[in-house]
């Protein structure tokens, strides 16, 4: 994974100090709150309902060992003892004191980490797939462009007052793992006649007005990706509203420009920022890619499987995924226990964690954007050990993409912003499908959840969405149905009136049956919807 | 504490009074004008040779368009002053810089002292823009990039 050399540390370095120096300035009154708020926020410093929020950016997903340790001792020391992964691969802490934080990002730095652009209305942490260097159907490894555009965008003296947040996503397979449409840009790399570039969306999010992100180009050279990116930026710069935080996204920006217009204004921005110079040379992008070379894999090694003990071959089946390179497979580690909190680890089961993938997985793992960690590549000589040591830590939970691996937002719990509950919602539907053979049966079902319209929970893009609304007080869910977040991505619909917190989960469980009463072959529920639309499901819901 | 300050260490600031964009628009004498930010700086473009100062306004310090508009008329050769004004913060002026401002004229005074830990904080640039600053890609790769 990359390494820091002497300029990305000094940077981060630098970081802290202006930080520290700025929570001083606050403290002893020079800034005011409102003054401070978009300092603090630029270093992913959020006040939430009962304190501080501090989030921390996992560029791209990606961790050592050492650097999950770091993450781990920040929960024992300065937080309750545990972290929650993001579905932006991030990690957030929800019970930080101010005063602390600059000493918490000093510790960040000391490992090669920072909070920078964690939140604000700035360039955000690049997302990208967890599967990235190990995909059997990517055209290249999306990470090295990641991280270029991690340098290029922090700091970006152009970008540091957008009208809203911007985020990025970069993906180099046809099957989407990382939600690369529901950005504000998505960057898919494509072969093109042999030579490799970006194909680039622009426009896409969820929130209150959820939209999926047209085609602007079809093809950028990789030399020209940054100029390309400060074209789209610059428009959004210019022209995105400003008078409502609401219709502020660069989404709404080219929905009433219209695509075509925001392209024009974007080439024509292009063809000039092109020519001064601004795009590093390809030679960066190869000195950062030597960085993800493929580790020294065992040649030779058996692809067998001991499947004698049933819980691990279960196990296997749902959190295990073929690994491109004979004789290793990669894991996934499930943080969605039944009953449990979404993306959360104690600093004990991150310190395990942390601990297997520098025995058995080449020092380094991936957050998922379901708030799952990933365990790139693993010996399958090895998976015994691994089960055995996740069982023992509660971490071998066998649901992936099952209708228990629940994303759901923080919501009411801890959220300024929420208007309904929704980590109590996904523990009680967990619980309903808990058995197994239960959830085995439904198959592949995404479920998500959000406890307000701002949709951190991606409720638009879950096969099964739900949305928490305030209703005269009262916390209320609605059920959506058909979202997608794949490569085959599309907007979950209303199903009608909403429920309250024990009628959603019934709602849930109706709308499962509706599935298994009509699928056809090995049809997953979210196909069975499209071809049997929403009717049959309403007619159940609400009879 | 300042109510001025600029970069400009070989020159006078420029006292001509600036005018509106639309005002600017109707007269050929004029040396210095004010853009808001909704503005068009691209507007000023034809008549970049003949002025002395260009103001650009920030409503608020949490409106970013005036960084855009700073960096346009930079590309474009605009070598005269170039003077963020309006809500502009310390902790602004080092993106400003970076974007071509080399003048400011705050709404509130600049405690000089934090202004001066803020201007000299960061060793180093991730990117090109429109400073002399080269990038630290340029810097690892030698003199033929950036």
């Amino acid at each position: 994974m990359y390494q820091y050399d002497k300029y990305d540390q000094a940077m981060v370095d630098a970081r802290v100090a202006e930080f520290r120096d700025q929570t001083e300035r606050r403290l002893n009154g020079q800034l005011t709150e409102a003054q401070f708020r978009p300092l603090r926020l630029m270093n992913g410093l959020y006040l939430q309902l009962h304190a501080y929020m501090l989030r921390v950016a996992v560029p791209y997903g990606t961790l050592s060992a050492r650097q999950l340790r770091m993450l781990a001792h920040i929960a024992r020391k300065y937080d309750r003892d545990y972290g929650h992964f993001t579905t932006r691969q991030n990690i957030q802490y929800n019970w930080i004191k101010l005063s602390d934080a600059p000493d918490i990002l000093a510790d960040l730095a000391s490992v090669e980490m920072h909070a920078i652009q964690t939140s604000g209305n700035c360039i955000r942490n690049i997302s990208s797939d967890q599967y990235a260097g190990v995909a059997a159907d990517e055209v290249a490894d999306p990470r090295p462009l990641a991280e270029l555009l991690r340098q290029w965008s922090s700091f970006h003296p152009e970008f540091v007052a957008l009208p809203r947040k911007f985020k990025i996503a970069v993906i180099a397979s046809a099957e989407d793992r990382a939600a690369m449409r529901l950005h504000d840009i998505g960057i898919e790399l494509v072969n093109k006649d042999g030579v490799i570039g970006a194909r680039v969306f622009v426009g896409g999010g969820m929130g209150r007005t959820p939209m999926i992100a047209p085609e602007v180009r079809d093809f950028v050279p990789f030399e020209e990706v940054v100029s390309y990116l400060e074209a789209c930026l610059r428009v959004y710069n210019r022209y995105g509203r400003r008078d409502n935080k609401y219709k502020a996204r660069i989404k709404i920006l080219v929905h009433e420009m219209g695509v075509d217009e925001y392209r024009r204004q974007v080439e024509e921005e292009f063809l000039h920022l092109k020519t001064l110079g601004i795009d590093p040379p390809i030679a960066e992008l190869e000195r950062i890619a030597t960085y993800f070379a493929p580790p020294p894999y065992k040649q030779g090694l058996s692809d067998e499987i001991d499947r004698r003990d049933p819980a691990f071959a279960q196990w296997v089946d749902q959190q295990v995924a073929p690994h491109k390179q004979p004789g290793y497979a990669i894991v996934n580690i499930s943080l969605k226990p039944i009953g449990g909190i979404a993306g959360d680890a104690s600093s004990a089961q991150m310190d395990l964690i942390a601990d297997l993938a520098e025995r058995y997985s080449f020092d380094e793992l991936r957050v998922t954007h379901a708030q799952n960690i990933v365990l790139a590549h693993v010996k399958k000589a090895d998976l015994p050990a691994v089960w055995k040591a996740l069982a023992g830590a509660g971490l071998a939970t066998a649901n992936l993409d099952l209708i228990t691996d629940i994303i759901a937002c923080p919501g009411l719990d801890y959220c300024s912003l929420a208007n309904a509950r929704s980590i109590p919602v996904a523990q009680k539907i967990a619980e309903r499908f808990a058995d197994t053979g239960r959830q085995q049966d439904l198959g592949e079902l995404k479920l998500k959840i959000s406890g307000c319209i701002n949709a951190c929970g991606h409720h638009h893009a879950g096969h099964i969405g739900i949305l928490g609304v305030d209703r005269k007080g009262v916390e209320n869910y609605q059920l959506l149905l058909g979202g997608s977040g794949a490569e085959d991505v599309s907007l979950g619909q209303i199903t009608g009136p909403g429920f309250d917190e024990n009628g959603i989960v019934d709602a849930v469980e109706k709308a499962t049956q509706v599935y298994l009463d009509n699928r056809e072959g090995g049809e997953r529920f979210l196909d069975t919807y499209r071809r049997i639309g929403m009717k049959p499901f309403k007619d159940v819901l609400y009879a | 504490m300042l109510d001025f300050f600029t970069t400009r260490h070989d020159q006078p600031a420029s006292e001509a009074p600036a005018v509106t964009l639309e005002a600017f628009a109707g007269q050929s004498n004029a040396v210095a004008v004010r853009i808001e930010a909704g503005e068009d700086a691209r507007e000023l473009l034809p008549y970049l040779d003949r002025l002395q100062l260009i103001e650009v306004n920030f409503p608020a310090f949490t409106d970013g368009r005036g960084y855009s508009a700073a960096r346009i008329l930079r590309e474009q050769g605009y070598d005269g002053e170039l003077r963020a004004t309006g809500a502009v913060l310390v902790d602004q002026i080092g993106h400003m810089v970076r974007c071509g401002f080399d003048s400011f004229g705050p709404d509130q005074p600049l405690d000089p002292i934090a202004l001066k830990a803020a201007l000299g904080r960061f060793p180093q640039r991730y990117q090109k823009a429109a400073d002399a600053a080269r990038p630290i890609w340029a810097l690892r790769h030698g003199s033929k990039h950036g």
